[in-house]
């Protein structure tokens, strides 16, 4: 029941949606489609619901050229953002829907569409609110109704789209807990599209992240965390301060700070890292090779403190991140005296036009002598050097 | 506790208010509610059994008959056309979506009589297309073709008008969910788009109607006033004002003013009971 899609492109206008898209997606996983609005996400996820088409390439499900049916038979369920109820049909009637459609070969007995209506609201937890209408309930009861006739057609893949970003924090929080119970249930291959990591990284089997319409990287939330595979993955997911790194022998440095042992044989003269906040290791006594940092500010937020920091010897002022506890227990306060070094980058060399080398990235750690990476990655997949977030036009 | 601020109204901003509303009531009675009644009590001047008699003559109930024919047919193929020009409006981008729109509200923008002359230049006689019609046997212009032409011409912005921005509103997502479920083209039609518009389309369609039967002045161009065979209600008014026969002008008007009681007394039912779902503005903005 793999799901494949083949080097798909897709223009709008102005813009490509989606330039040569490929993406294989297992029986029964939950892949989130993560990236900014105009990363081609809500694109991607409209062909394989049959409302778009793209220019070239191919969805194969099961062996099925899914795009030469039509949307009615790909049996696809299909979540929208905004819910899409049929408003003048009671949540009974939005649920039987897909069933009263088929033809009277296809249809089940009225007695047994009345039975699956009540199994599928008793299980979105909704038993009881048949008759009412989607204008009577809360938006995350109507998302849940949506759910509902999304599986009644025992559909073979299901599709979300953003299907929380309508609802308010709490109730979102909730809800995809719930859905994750449920898709652990029914074990449907389902793709979702997000722009919230968050949500992304908390819910998904794999996460593709987008970018321009392209896939950047694609892998399990833990994968694109801790081993980003381009600068934008980097920047998109979790927050990472950038340094610019120059190459001195077989180290570079970075305002006196060193990163020994390149694995790139002495092929790059620049470079720039990725340090995530929670990698930075703060010290109020001086440590060799450290970085002699100003605390500027801290924000607490609950359990993890974030501060500012200057650094004199960067051109950036970092952020670091440290549990609140640590900060009580070290006594900081804004205008304190730190030694802030690293532990764990993600390093891209830079080509001779300042453009980031994505395929050999190097994760670097503290202590640790690295092995020369090589990514299994086409340079074709990823935009070299376009890591910018892209602010560009919905969809 | 914070109390919700009181109104306070002052002796002169009731005085103005009262005046104003005084000013407003007196406008309706005088130039709305004086010559309504004044139509019904000119009908009945002469007691019911005149009234009944002005109304039941073969020219009245022929020129009723034939209102109601050409609103019979001018009204449903405007709704066809409405929900379909409503549909290209409010779902597709193309080039000229714009001209479009303005196209669809030519007809309030021209002037009725030149909507007749229109037709009188291409279908009459000494017209573009009058010759050929003619060796061929068919007349359009003086005939109930050219009434019906004429009427449709003029009612077609009713509905596309009431349609298009509620459609606009509404968006299509309801559409894409109904055929990613397994609808098809007239299965998502009947059971989606349709409901969700059939307020409004009911609306329109009420106002195009009463239109249809109250136009004179395309309808008065293209008739030729061939009594008993092209004059709808609102002709045989003017020519029986013209014979000076007062009763049996304002009893075929009292029934125009009828329709448009009943018009009104629904299309405020509507506006009560569905507010919501049907177009804010009166089409076209007159």
């Amino acid at each position: 029941m793999t799901l494949e899609l083949t080097r798909l492109n897709r223009r709008f206008s102005d813009y490509p949606a989606l330039n040569d898209v490929s993406l294989s997606i297992a029986p029964g996983e939950f892949l989130a489609l993560l990236g900014p609005s105009g990363s081609g996400k809500t694109t991607l996820l409209r062909i394989l619901a049959g409302l778009d088409y793209p220019e070239s390439g191919q969805v194969n499900f099961n062996g099925k050229d899914y795009l030469a049916a039509a949307p009615r038979e790909r049996n696809v369920g299909l979540v929208f953002q905004h819910y899409a109820l049929f408003r003048h049909l009671t949540v009974a009637e939005n649920v039987a829907f897909g069933l009263r459609v088929r033809s009277r070969r296809a249809r089940p007995k009225r007695q047994e569409i009345e039975a699956r209506v009540e199994q599928l609201l008793k299980r979105v937890q909704l038993d009881g609110f048949g008759k009412r209408f989607p204008s009577q309930l809360s938006g995350g009861q109507r998302q849940r109704v949506a759910l509902a006739r999304a599986l009644a057609v025992e559909p073979d893949l299901l599709l979300l789209d953003e299907p929380f970003g309508a609802l308010d924090a709490q109730v979102r929080v909730t809800l995809r807990r719930w859905l994750r119970r449920l898709h652990e249930e029914l074990g449907l291959t389902t793709v979702f599209v997000t722009h919230d990591q968050e949500e992304a990284l908390e819910l998904a089997d794999r996460i593709a992240v987008m970018n321009r319409g392209r896939i950047e990287q694609v892998g399990t939330p833990r994968e694109i965390y801790q081993q980003p595979a381009t600068p934008f993955v980097c920047e998109f997911i979790g927050k990472a301060n950038r340094l610019t790194l120059r190459r001195e022998g077989a180290r570079f440095l970075a305002g006196g700070w060193i990163f020994a042992d390149e694995p790139w044989a002495g092929e790059h003269t620049r470079a720039m890292a990725y340090v995530r906040p929670e990698h930075l290791t703060l010290s109020t006594t001086p440590v060799p090779g450290a970085w002699r940092a100003r605390l500027r500010h801290v924000y607490l937020a609950g359990s993890v403190a974030h501060l500012d920091l200057d650094v004199a010897a960067l051109d950036h002022p970092l952020e670091a991140d440290i549990a609140s506890e640590d900060l009580a227990r070290m006594g900081l306060q804004a205008g304190a005296q730190l030694y802030v070094s690293p532990s764990h980058a993600v390093i891209f060399p830079l080509d001779h036009d300042g453009k980031p080398v994505a395929e050999d990235r190097w994760l670097w750690r503290a202590g640790v002598v690295s092995p020369p990476v090589r990514l299994p990655i086409k340079r074709s997949e990823v935009e070299l050097g376009a890591h910018r977030v892209d602010g560009g036009i919905q969809r | 506790m914070s109390r919700p601020p009181s109104r306070s109204f002052g002796w002169p901003r009731l005085l103005g208010r009262g005046l104003l509303t005084l000013a407003a009531v007196a406008f309706l009675i005088v130039f709305l509610l004086l010559p309504l009644t004044a139509v019904f009590v000119e009908a009945f001047r002469q007691g019911a059994g005149a009234f009944f008699d002005a109304i039941s003559q073969d020219e009245a109930r022929s020129a009723i008959w034939l209102t109601v024919l050409v609103a019979a047919i001018a009204v449903p193929v405007n709704l066809v056309f409405g929900i379909a020009a409503a549909w290209v409006m409010a779902r597709f981008e193309f080039r000229g979506k714009s001209l479009l729109g303005a196209f669809i509200d030519l007809p309030f923008s021209v002037s009725p009589v030149i909507s007749g002359l229109v037709y009188v230049l291409l279908f009459g006689a000494q017209g573009w297309f009058g010759p050929w019609l003619e060796a061929h046997g068919v007349s359009i212009i003086f005939a109930v073709p050219g009434l019906v032409l004429a009427t449709m011409f003029i009612t077609l912005p009713f509905v596309a008008r009431e349609l298009i921005p509620l459609m606009q509103a509404q968006g299509n997502e309801e559409e894409e969910a109904a055929r990613v479920l397994g609808a098809n083209g007239w299965q998502m039609f009947f059971r989606v788009t349709l409901p969700n518009i059939r307020w409004a389309l009911l609306y329109g369609v009420l106002l195009c109607n009463a239109r249809a039967m109250g136009e004179f002045g395309a309808v008065s161009v293209v008739s030729g006033h061939i009594r008993g065979l092209t004059t709808t209600i609102p002709l045989e008014v003017e020519m029986r004002y013209n014979e000076y026969d007062y009763v049996g002008a304002f009893a075929v008007a009292s029934l125009l003013a009828l329709l448009a009681l009943v018009t009104l007394a629904i299309k405020t039912a509507l506006e009560w009971r569905y507010g919501d779902e049907i177009a804010s503005h009166a089409p076209g903005g007159r």
